[in-house]
């Protein structure tokens, strides 16, 4: 199954868009004449059209042929590449939520509670989990790519059969892995060309046209989405290897109605639990440091030795670096270490320029700026980036004894991944003299480079999974979740108001207070100007209205409240921070008073 | 061996620029030809369809301009859709461009013309005019004087040309304000655009409506296609003898289908290669040996004792060793200096055998390229990749191609056999000498065939016209049958014989010749095969190693207790993985709460349960710090962001979520 799968995976994976023309182009070379016979073939009927394909399948065979090849080289060259990871099979690889969620995620890690220090393998889960999880996973594999394909399939279906064919050979795939039985896939295996064998199934099943039959079949795969998964494992049929074609198309179809249904509703089933209800302490910056510090970090052993096979690779770098291309490193875990040592042990010497991407204030203007300015000692200014570019690259052309290492960490990062900046980098890395070196960590990171920039970039990628945890790239407030941000923002409030007046003090109180009363009111719009001046008044707090105006406006500065329109007119005055900061602030008075 | 690399670099690109040139070469006389006729308000385009390969389009371009800066006209300005968002962009590129190569030409008097371009003047199509009349003008005056050898190529008003590299990606409104500006001043300012297209032609007038396309009087050039540069570039890279360097089955194939089902990137092609060269010869130790034939010798005879060693160790030498006399074999094993010799001997074998190889494909390709339905391929670069897999001879294809070998027409089998011939007597070696003559007795022997065929013709003729003297339908009837029943039992003719033979004997020739290359003796030294490499570092897959990653760290951590049985999770994997395994399992949104407790339970099973029990405070934070550690980790990575819809609620980004 593995061996399939992948086959599959690494197959599908790599379906590209290719304009017409090119196709078009692209087929006359290989098949001359070929297609205009089979375009006077539009008119006959599916069923009619299946049978043809048989026939020309001695044609396309060798089309197919070569597809095949292509696939069966992925595959030996999954095979080779077993030491390092990229061979993996998709459904191992992307695996997939079961479909009954609720509290799901408790169950899983009360079962994991219950065997400890061992894997989990239960008899219930097991079984639950494998039939369940596998078929629904392979099916989605497959409907993910033909979300993207079926389109353009369709479109070639009238012109190329030969694609058409082609579509067919991903179904027989398809089906090679819903089968999950292990039989099944032994038999499957055992057959030496398995693709020949099922396009004759497929000729009969679909000149067969049992409606009801498939009519039950999809009824059948309906349910099994519905049922929750234990009642699954045993009632799901074992899938039928000559699913028509029809079932699937309508499969495929609810899966896609599925998946819209699911991202057009706003409503997700999850807890209203919240931290706050924890009565947890809030962590901050400092005291995450420390406590991380104590805790070991697990497998110090052996992520030691993945490093060292990844420094072992060091003068290879520096080779190829030299050799015009330019190198990027991806994979699990910080690869700053990585970097650093790579800098320390082989670029002593040398001029070179250390780039923190996962600084969250980092620009490409200021990269070029470090280049200009350390490395070129340019003093002045320059109106636009390009024009910095364009006197760097100047500067470089001309002095062929000028060499430059860039170190990127994270050249994925936000302030980074702008297509503009990209394109800035590209030209820079593209010079002969300027050796780039990067690390990457989103998943997603490869779609932001296009083929000219690739080109550009002319990278060779390494994958260096370290496990080591992201201790700097992490550390920087905006990249942290929400529990950070409540402290923060607690003490920029005290800090500020300390350096207020008593009176300026009782002002924001009481506003503070409001709003805490209105805390339930979900449309609470803020408390109007009118009714805070006379609260304020009340309280003998300021004695005019443009005295509250002058407060206000220093409350605003320093973006402790903001001040709204109402859609009749009146101002209305909000703090902008989370319900529990503010109690916590204003308890926090309370004890100081 | 780095010098060889670097050589081999730079013949790569120089083929490349070579071909390119060529195959532009004609284009330009082209537009020279027609900017000639030239009307009034239109504006002479060319359109050039390039293809898809965006990569390889930059050198494209810059041999064009090259071309065009030397034989027609010193003002070009090629300019890109990102740097021209606006028509305003677009003019200044314009002008700078061409500023700058005026001063680029005359270089006499560039002062003034310095600060014209530094003070910016205000950048519009009348001071282009302006500007383009000085320069015009001053050419004009100049010419006489000086008699300049690249003025006088170049005509008394040369055009000014517009690249624009990729038409597709500028917006609309640019194109059109820029063309209906640049028509009306066409009489003052010759000016030629060229369009460069990567999709097709219609592209022009989908973009552009028709009160502009009309202003345009288009011609279209089609640039060779990708797969043509490619197998030219392989034709003189790989199927030769010069090239010490060859590459296995499995890495040709790589790259093939690199370029085939990725880019259309001759450049990417030819990354893929000299990563190929690299890493031969960092990690083979004897690669060394992996040069021209004249400095080989020198080189095997500095041999030290470990490369000899190495030498001994190759599978390959160790084949041959145990097929020698067991004498041989001790001094093979023993003594450095007759491996040396051996070395050298074997060397210039497999030298030889790449001599003969080559040329026997072309041969072959001759052959199985005017086949019907090309059972071998259509491309001398498929028959190249079923040779180095295995052998040749015992494919079905090969069957199959023989086999429609032998019902090739009389002419068809003349003309291969021609180009054999010529292809064999266009080498310089001697062996091959002995083939020469087999062919051409073979050619001698059809054209008698040809003679003997006019007299049989003859005959039948007269058979024919005794056809006529019967005119009765029985008669008729059975004198074809008769006919039919004698050429059915007639005996092979003797151009059927001559043919078997023919093929006969092209199929002696590739059993002789086309062995693999792994069946020869040191065939390590000078092929590459280690596809997985190639395959890793260009067509790397970051998304599969983070997911495997999480999902099964024992691929990576090599720990007992990491070890994990197919779909099931452990609960003493790292944080990061825990944390990933249990998002896996919510929906759109997150919880954190839920997810926090989670973890809490998993982290504390996995710690046991006397750690569970003594859950102090202290551990919670512990295990707290570790799950926002891990949290922001895998925002890092992408799988998670911040939601607004609920509070403390993260929302899931990765597929698989609804």
């Amino acid at each position: 199954m593995s061996r399939l799968e992948g086959e599959g995976g690494g197959g599908g994976l790599r379906v590209k868009f290719v304009p017409d023309e090119e196709v078009l182009k692209h087929i006359a070379d290989d098949a001359g004449i070929k297609i205009r016979k089979d375009k006077t073939q539009l008119t006959l009927s599916v069923k009619t059209f299946v049978k043809k394909l048989e026939n020309i399948s001695d044609d396309d065979a060798q089309e197919i042929l070569q597809e095949k090849k292509y696939v069966a080289a992925l595959g030996i060259c999954a095979q080779d590449a077993m030491g390092n990871g990229s061979s993996v099979s998709g459904g191992e690889v992307y695996s997939f939520q079961t479909p009954k969620r609720s509290r799901k995620m408790a169950e899983l890690a009360s079962e994991l509670a219950q065997t400890p220090g061992q894997s989990v393998a239960p008899e219930r889960s097991k079984c639950s989990e494998k039939t369940a999880k596998t078929p629904q996973s392979s099916s989605k594999v497959i409907c993910f790519f033909f979300q993207c394909m079926f389109v353009w399939f369709l479109v070639w279906f009238f012109f190329f059969p030969r694609f058409f064919f082609f579509f067919f050979l991903l179904q027989n795939k398809k089906k090679e892995f819903v089968s999950t039985t292990p039989y099944r896939l032994r038999k499957r295996l055992a057959v030496p060309d398995p693709y020949l064998e099922s396009e004759s199934e497929y000729s009969a099943s679909c000149s067969e046209e049992e409606d009801g039959e498939d009519q039950k079949e999809v009824s059948a795969v309906l349910s099994d989405q519905k049922t929750p998964a234990k009642t699954k494992a045993a009632s799901t049929p074992p899938p039928r290897n000559n699913l028509a074609k029809k079932t699937k198309d309508k499969n495929m179809s609810n899966l896609v109605e599925e998946y819209f249904e699911a991202h057009s509703s706003s409503k997700v089933l999850t807890s209203d639990r919240t931290l706050q209800k924890l009565r947890k302490r809030r962590l901050d910056q400092q005291t995450l440091r420390d406590l991380l510090k104590k805790a070991p970090l697990a497998y110090a052993a052996e992520i030691k030795e993945l490093n060292q096979q990844h420094e072992s690779l060091f003068s290879k770098w520096m080779l190829q670096l030299h050799l015009g291309f330019n190198i990027v490193l991806y994979g699990l875990g910080s690869k700053r270490d990585l970097l650093e040592k790579f800098r320390t042990s082989m670029l002593q010497d040398c001029v070179h320029l250390v780039v923190n991407g996962y600084f969250p204030s980092i620009t490409v203007r200021s990269v070029l700026n470090s280049i200009t300015e350390e490395v070129l000692d340019h003093i002045g200014t320059f109106r636009s980036p390009l024009d910095q570019l364009e006197f760097i690259i100047k500067r470089f052309k001309e002095d062929s004894s000028l060499e430059l290492y860039v170190l990127i960490h994270n050249l994925d990062s936000q302030m980074l991944r702008g297509e503009r900046s990209q394109q800035i980098l590209a030209q820079l890395s593209s010079l002969p003299s300027i050796y780039l070196i990067a690390s990457i960590d989103h998943i997603n990171a490869p779609l932001m480079w296009d083929q000219a920039k690739l080109s550009l970039y002319n990278w060779l990628w390494y994958e260096t999974t370290t496990f080591s945890p992201y201790v700097e790239e992490t550390s920087y407030e905006n990249s942290l979740l929400v529990q950070q941000s409540g402290s923060l923002a607690l003490s920029s409030i005290t800090h500020v108001l300390r350096s207020l007046t008593l009176n300026a003090r009782g002002i924001f109180r009481l506003l503070a207070q409001y709003q805490l009363e209105n805390k339930d009111n979900p449309s609470y719009p803020g408390l109007s100007f009118q009714d805070f001046y006379q609260q304020c008044r009340e309280a003998f707090l300021v004695n005019s209205d443009l005295t509250l105006r002058a407060q206000l406006t220093e409350f605003r500065d320093h973006k402790l409240i903001r001040i709204k329109r109402g859609s009749d007119g009146v101002e209305y005055l909000l703090i902008p921070v989370d319900v529990s900061t503010l109690t916590d602030f204003l308890e926090k008075e309370d004890e100081d008073v | 061996s780095q010098q060889i690399q670097e050589d081999l670099n730079k013949q790569l690109f120089d083929n490349l620029v070579s071909f390119l040139r060529q195959s532009h070469s004609e284009f330009q006389e082209k537009t020279t030809a027609w900017t000639c006729r030239m009307k009034s308000r239109e504006i002479p385009t060319a359109a050039l369809l390039l293809g898809v390969n965006v990569t390889d389009h930059d050198l494209t371009f810059r041999s064009i301009s090259e071309v065009l800066q030397n034989n027609v006209t010193p003002y070009i300005a090629l300019l890109e859709a990102k740097d021209c968002p606006g028509i305003k962009n677009l003019m200044q590129k314009l002008m700078g461009q061409l500023m700058n190569c005026y001063i680029d030409v005359d270089s006499l008097e560039d002062e003034d013309y310095v600060q014209v371009s530094q003070t910016r003047i205000r950048c519009s199509m009348t001071s282009l005019i302006s500007w383009y009349e000085s320069v015009t003008k001053k050419t004009d005056s100049e010419t006489p004087r000086k008699k300049r050898t690249s003025s006088s190529r170049h005509w008394q008003s040369p055009p000014v040309v517009v690249v624009f590299k990729d038409m597709e990606s500028f917006t609309t409104k640019v194109l059109q304000d820029f063309i209906v500006i640049s028509s009306q001043h066409i009489h003052k300012l010759p000016l030629v655009l060229i369009f460069g297209i990567a999709t097709s032609p219609m592209i022009i007038h989908s973009l552009l409506p028709h009160s502009v396309s009309s202003l345009l009087c288009i011609e279209l050039f089609q640039s060779l296609s990708s797969k043509e540069h490619l197998s030219t570039i392989i034709d003189k890279l790989l199927l030769t003898a010069q090239f010490p360097f060859k590459l296995g089955e499995k890495v040709l194939q790589v790259l093939i289908n690199i370029f085939l089902y990725h880019d259309f990137s001759v450049q990417n092609f030819i990354k893929g290669f000299q990563l190929c060269i690299m890493e031969h010869f960092y990690s083979q130790p004897l690669s060394v040996l992996c040069c021209q034939l004249v400095d080989m010798k020198k080189r095997v005879n500095s041999l030290s004792h470990n490369q000899c060693e190495n030498i001994r160790r190759l599978p390959s030498f160790r084949r041959y060793v145990e097929n020698q006399a067991s004498e041989k074999q001790i001094a093979l094993l023993t003594t450095d200096s007759y491996v040396k010799e051996v070395t050298q001997k074997l060397l210039e074998d497999l030298h030889v055998y790449h001599e003969n190889y080559v040329l026997v494909l072309r041969c072959l390709h001759v052959f199985t390229s005017s086949l019907p339905k090309y059972p071998m391929g259509k491309q001398i670069r498929e028959l190249h990749c079923a040779c180095l897999e295995n052998q040749v001879w015992e494919t079905e294809e090969y069957e199959s191609s023989l086999q429609l070998a032998r019902m090739l027409n009389k002419s068809d089998l003349v003309t291969m056999l021609q180009r054999c011939v010529e292809i064999l007597v266009s080498s310089s070696g001697k062996e091959f000498d002995n083939t020469v003559e087999k062919l051409k007795e073979f050619l001698t022997q059809f054209q008698k065939l040809e003679a003997e065929a006019v007299q049989e013709q003859d005959g039948s003729l007269s058979s024919e016209k005794e056809l006529q003297k019967k005119t009765d339908l029985y008669h008729l009837q059975k004198t074809l049958l008769e006919l039919k029943e004698s050429r059915r039992s007639k005996k092979l003719t003797k151009f059927e014989m001559l043919r078997f033979e023919v093929v006969a004997y092209i199929d002696s020739l590739v059993r002789n010749y086309l062995v693999p290359a792994d069946h020869k003796t040191l065939h390590e030294i000078v092929y590459f095969n280690t596809a997985s490499i190639l395959r890793e570092h260009l067509n790397a897959a970051p998304r599969i190693a983070l997911h495997t990653a999480l999902n099964n760290p024992y691929w990576y951590l090599k720990n007992q207790a990491l070890k994990s049985d197919g779909g099931s999770i452990c609960n003493k994997v790292p944080d990061i993985c825990i944390v990933y395994k249990l998002h896996l399992e919510c929906g759109r949104l997150i919880n954190l709460v839920d997810w926090l407790e989670a973890f809490a339970t998993v982290v504390m099973a996995a710690e046991g349960p006397n750690a569970a029990a003594a859950s102090s405070d202290q551990v919670d934070d512990i295990i707290h710090a570790r799950f926002i550690r891990a949290v922001s980790e895998l925002e890092l990575l992408g799988f998670i962001k911040p939601s607004k819809q609920k509070t403390d609620h993260v929302a899931r980004l990765t597929w698989g979520g609804c």
